[in-house]
């Protein structure tokens, strides 16, 4: 039979938000890469999404990991997983959380994330931590979001 | 619900930010940003004290320009300032600044772990998930010494809010991968467990995450997790699509936590408890049901959330491998998505059905499945979804196909994408060695690759075709008629007339007695292509002319002139002038006898691995080559022709031990006289039925089997065609426990099935073997598991052999392979800084203490893949530590029961050799020198 558990390292390596010019709008690192490192992924990464269309699925082999990813109007949403992680299940959080950003901020667009730079990092450790899904309701996450925001 | 508006509450970094996206170019914006700084730096450094908001926003505008991707050197201070503000928004700032920019400095670290500790203690959620977080997102060993011990008391606490301890769970699994040394098991442990019985299913999403990690590592100790597990899930899967509210997503229960639930289960074994077990077999069912239902909603969110948990459940199925029922009716649901309007589904199912196809349940139907997939290689748009299809008929194919779908392969590979070529061309290589029945098929398959792809043909594939040509007496003539006709076409690939130039020049007199193929005729048809070819082509070319002197004594003249003439003695390149020089003198000046002696038929080539699947294992990555493909090879000896392989019998196992008796072996049924000597073609096990000794000689192959298993735990020890030894196995400190399952590959039962475990008299004092005798009766097809529990007394060298003895039909079989349990399964890795580890490096230094190897590579030198080895092999992989970043240095410790022992290594690769120079340096001789050769053979 086939023998071999899930992997033992972190589930998420990184989280990208990328416009079409290859701007980062979010880089969220779960592993230790070093500048130059991390500047290589994301254009690596830019380079292989924006090349994909509709006909396309949403995962591409990268590296020794994949990225599963979504695009949004101009932003493409890009999370880097072992290469046996469920994909559709990341394909679906990237989803949850594209909408968690889309009621927090009233119709997110890409210049709320320019501008609330530092407040998306908190959507993200709410959903995301330590390279693992952390919570999944939404109700959840925009009742603790905005009980954060009446702390200002 | 909260409306944020442009960078509220801020101004100052809203206009910033303003300012930069108007800069017209990259000049505009460094000025900008320069000028911010020096504003920046000068509040800093004013005599007036900032005020907290102050501070946030200038902190803020560092970390806008950081993230811009700008250098930032200063404003720690003020970030760590900001950690012990009162007020959220400041402290949030403050933290998120820290995880962005790590910084080593000890005195800041010093500050900040200060400020974190305060926040934990301060009984304030919000800011006890600030200083989590942190934790979390930084996840040094320094964080982790100072909170590995408290972040466990936050999780457990009877009063700690959900919230913060969703939060505990998944900080303590950053600690937990980073540094697990610094986090010990302890009562703590138990009552995680039972976070899976949590209300709130926030706190066991996170938990599921680190009990998952924590599980794979201490599988004992988490036991109880399986029924909790399969509990709770049945809890979700069962409940009506508004059960959960908050964690229904899009009419799917708690999409995710299932998925995790699945892949908690998937750390062990189907469960042992029958009621479990049928709980556990009821939730996939259920599953594999809610498939069929007409959908809940037509949203893309409802099919993916609910597939995503199907083919997590599918992968468990596959996990298990024990339910023939689930196995087909998996296969039959991604058979339905084969078909999917769904690229994603297509996609997943493909890949999906690949492990299916390995388990023998579902490789037949898998197999039926085989016109969808081969359409989907000339139907799919998108290359990596054709990629699945190829390496699906990869895996499904075999005896009864094996002719299709290289068909398939070939007419594909003509207009497959220039990115899978190389590994189309070597799976067609391989398949169609592995399953040639007919060897002429397997000429003409190689020979159409060539003619088809010859740019993506590599010198493994034809050198391969020459070996089997070589060994192969029946095919030789065919091949020789076959390479001739495929010559006559004008352009012809130069991997071409390399085969054909060296086939012709060993077996070219068998189709000279054909005119249309004479001596003559086969020259000049290999010269008509010498001047298009690359100087290595024409050296083995003028080998082949030579050849033909001896073979064709008429040709003699004819051979010389072209030897003779200025284009080869004058030759500019040494090689080809060389050999036209040295051939000439040779056909001029011995006899017919000596060149009879000198040019005679190459012998065979020694069995071996195909060196074509150790290209294809080193293009997909040692983790991504399944043991399928191993154990086909096996499978595949009787067909490579070629003697058979020679047990080795150089382990101290082929003599029967003095303790053999304490082991049981005298009552192992007596090997009667055995069948009759098999005729080629049989089955390696008979090879050793005939043996005078009670213990068989290893099996051929177990030493390299041995050797894969140095720096993995799982997988296949052990196949033939009858049997299937597969291994688990989990090591922590010094105690081990290793799964054995041995799978009956026939539909008869094996009869006094005795698997025994010896222990060389001096290991048996060293390494402490538990485990309980198994049913004697195996039924066709079934999967027996035996549970070996390890102790590791002192440090030792020798491996144990596992012997197995069975009655099957008739016939007595006895197979011995050796038990991958070494050394370096009791290490336990160390982080040090490079400081630490040359001080520690320096304290070794007495001679007994290190042992050093200078030696070939193997295997391509691939730095990911030495990485991964050197983590595999147990020891911490330390970055930066090594002046030259070429280097690998490792660290860890080994755990026995009697004592600790430090090792330190180092690799030196040297490119331009292909040689390694590896260095072990532990307080004990014996074990430098046995790491030492255990990590050598790994490279």
């Amino acid at each position: 039979g086939v023998l071999e558990g899930p992997g033992t390292e972190c589930a998420i390596r990184f989280i990208l938000i990328q416009n079409r010019a290859g701007k980062t709008r979010l880089a969220k690192w779960y592993m230790q890469f070093d500048d130059d490192e991390k500047q290589k992924l994301i254009e690596e990464v830019h380079a292989v999404v924006t090349v994909r269309d509709a006909k396309h699925t949403n995962f591409v082999e990268f590296r020794n990991f994949k990225i599963i990813y979504r695009r949004y109007a101009g932003l493409y949403f890009c999370i880097c997983v072992d290469v046996n992680d469920n994909n559709l299940a990341y394909l679906e959080a990237i989803h949850n959380f594209v909408e968690v950003l889309n009621e927090y901020f009233h119709n997110v667009c890409e210049l709320d994330l320019v501008f609330n730079f530092y407040k998306v990092y908190t959507v993200v450790d709410e959903m995301f931590l330590a390279g693992e899904i952390r919570e999944t309701s939404q109700t959840k996450v925009l009742k603790q979001l905005l009980m954060l925001q009446s702390l200002e | 619900m909260p409306a944020v508006s442009k960078g509220d509450g801020m101004r100052g970094l809203a206009v910033f930010i303003s300012d930069i996206r108007n800069c017209k170019s990259k000049e505009a914006e460094i000025k900008r940003i320069n000028k911010e700084l020096a504003n920046i730096r000068s509040k800093f450094k004013g005599d007036k004290a900032l005020d907290g908001y102050s501070k946030k926003k200038y902190v803020c505008k560092l970390l806008f320009i950081f993230l811009l991707g700008h250098d930032i050197d200063f404003g720690h201070m003020e970030a760590v300032n900001l950690l012990s503000s009162n007020r959220y928004t400041e402290k949030q700032i403050g933290y998120l600044f820290i995880s962005v920019l790590v910084n080593s400095n000890s005195e800041l670290i010093r500050l900040i772990n200060n400020a974190i500790k305060n926040d934990l203690a301060s009984r304030n959620p919000t800011f006890m998930g600030l200083a989590l977080h942190c934790i979390a997102n930084v996840g040094s060993r320094e964080m982790a010494e100072a909170f590995a011990g408290e972040v466990p008391k936050i999780l457990v606490a009877g009063d700690t809010m959900d919230s913060v301890k969703q939060s505990a769970a998944l900080c303590l699994l950053r600690l937990y991968r980073t540094s697990p040394d610094l986090v010990p098991m302890g009562d703590w442990t138990s009552r995680v467990v039972h976070l899976l019985n949590d209300q709130h299913l926030g706190v066991v999403t996170a938990a599921t995450s680190l009990i998952t990690t924590l599980a794979q590592k201490n599988p004992e100790e988490f036991k109880t997790s399986v029924s909790l597990a399969v509990s709770r899930l049945s809890r979700i899967v069962t409940s009506a699509s508004t059960d959960l509210q908050d964690y229904t997503y899009y009419f799917v229960p708690a999409p995710w936590l299932s998925v995790k639930l699945l892949r908690l289960l998937q750390c062990y074994p189907p469960p042992e408890d029958p009621a479990v077990r049928g709980r556990l077999t009821e939730c996939l069912e259920t599953i594999l049901n809610k498939a069929q239902e007409p959908p809940k909603s037509k949203k893309v969110q409802h099919s993916n959330a609910k597939n995503a948990v199907l083919f997590e459940a599918i992968s468990l199925i596959i996990h298990h491998d024990s339910e023939p029922n689930l196995l087909v009716r998996a296969c039959n649901q991604l058979g339905q998505f084969l078909q999917h309007r769904e690229t994603n589904l297509r996609y997943l199912a493909l890949e999906s059905m690949c492990t299916l196809a390995s388990s023998e349940f579902s490789h037949e139907a898998v197999k039926t499945h085989i016109d969808t997939v081969i359409n989907a290689l000339k139907t799919e748009r998108d290359v990596s979804v054709r990629q699945r299809a190829v390496d699906l008929l990869y895996a499904m194919c075999d005896r009864s196909n094996a002719q299709q779908i290289v068909a398939e392969m070939l007419s594909y590979l003509e207009t497959a994408d220039y990115s899978i070529r190389e590994e189309i061309v070597l799976k067609v290589a391989i398949l169609a060695e592995k399953y040639a029945v007919d060897y002429a098929w397997y000429v003409d398959t190689i020979l159409n690759l060539i003619r088809i792809a010859g740019d993506y043909v590599s010198e493994e594939v034809w050198y391969r075709v020459i070996q089997i040509v070589i060994n192969r007496d029946d095919v030789q003539g065919y091949a020789a008629k076959t390479v001739f006709e495929a010559l006559q076409a004008p352009a012809c690939h130069e991997n071409l007339v390399k085969v054909g130039g060296y086939i012709l020049g060993e077996f070219g007199n068998l189709i000279a007695g054909d005119p249309r193929s004479s001596p003559l005729v086969q020259f000049n048809l290999l010269h008509s292509k010498f001047h298009l070819c690359s100087v290595p082509t024409r050296a083995l070319l003028l080998s082949t002319y030579i050849k033909f002197v001896n073979l064709f004594p008429e040709v003699k003249t004819t051979i010389q002139d072209v030897l003779r003439s200025d284009s080869q003695l004058k030759n500019a390149d040494v090689e080809l002038q060389q050999r036209a020089v040295e051939y000439l003198r040779l056909s001029t000046v011995a006899s017919t006898d000596i060149l009879a002696t000198v040019l005679e038929e190459m012998p065979p080539f020694p069995e071996r691995e195909s060196s074509i699947l150790a290209k294809l294992k080193k293009k997909k990555g040692p983790s991504t080559v399944t043991d399928l493909e191993d154990t086909k090879r096996e499978r595949s000896v009787d067909v490579n022709g070629g003697p058979e392989p020679a047990p080795a019998s150089t382990s101290a196992a082929s003599t029967p031990s003095p303790s053999a008796d304490l082991l049981g072996l005298g009552a192992a049924p007596a090997a009667p006289a055995g069948p009759p000597p098999s005729s080629g073609g049989g089955l390696l096990v008979d090879v050793f039925s005939d043996s005078a000794s009670a213990v068989a000689p290893l099996a051929p192959g177990s030493e390299d089997n041995f050797a894969r298993f140095v720096c993995k735990n799982n997988g296949v020890l052990f196949e033939n065609q009858l049997l299937q030894i597969g291994l688990k196995s989990e090591f922590r400190q010094n105690l081990g426990r290793m799964f054995i399952f041995y799978g009956n590959k026939t539909s008869t039962q094996f009869l006094n099935f005795t698997p025994t475990l010896i222990c060389p008299d001096d290991l048996q004092s060293r390494l402490n073997l538990q485990t309980k005798p198994v049913d004697p009766t195996v039924d066709g097809g079934a999967q027996v598991q035996q549970v070996v529990n390890i102790e590791c007394v002192s440090d030792f060298t020798e491996a144990p052999v596992l012997n197995i003895q069975f009655r099957y039909g008739g016939t007595f079989q006895n197979v011995s392979v050796q038990l991958p349990i070494t050394l370096n399964k009791f290490f336990q890795p160390t982080e040090m800084s490079s400081q630490d580890f040359f001080q520690r490096w320096k304290q070794l230094s007495n001679p007994q203490q290190e042992v050093q190897n200078i030696f070939k590579a193997k295997h391509p030198m691939d730095t990911e893949i030495t990485k991964a080895k050197i983590i595999g092999f147990g020891s911490a992989l330390l970055e930066e530590v090594d002046p030259n970043p070429a280097n690998f240095v490792g660290a860890g410790i080994i755990h026995t029961k009697t004592t600790q022992i430090g090792c330190l290594l180092r690799l030196e690769p040297n490119l331009q050799a292909q040689m390694y120079r590896l260095t072990l340096r532990t307080s004990k001789e014996t074990v430098s020198q046995r790491l030492c050769e255990l990590l050598s053979q790994q490279f």
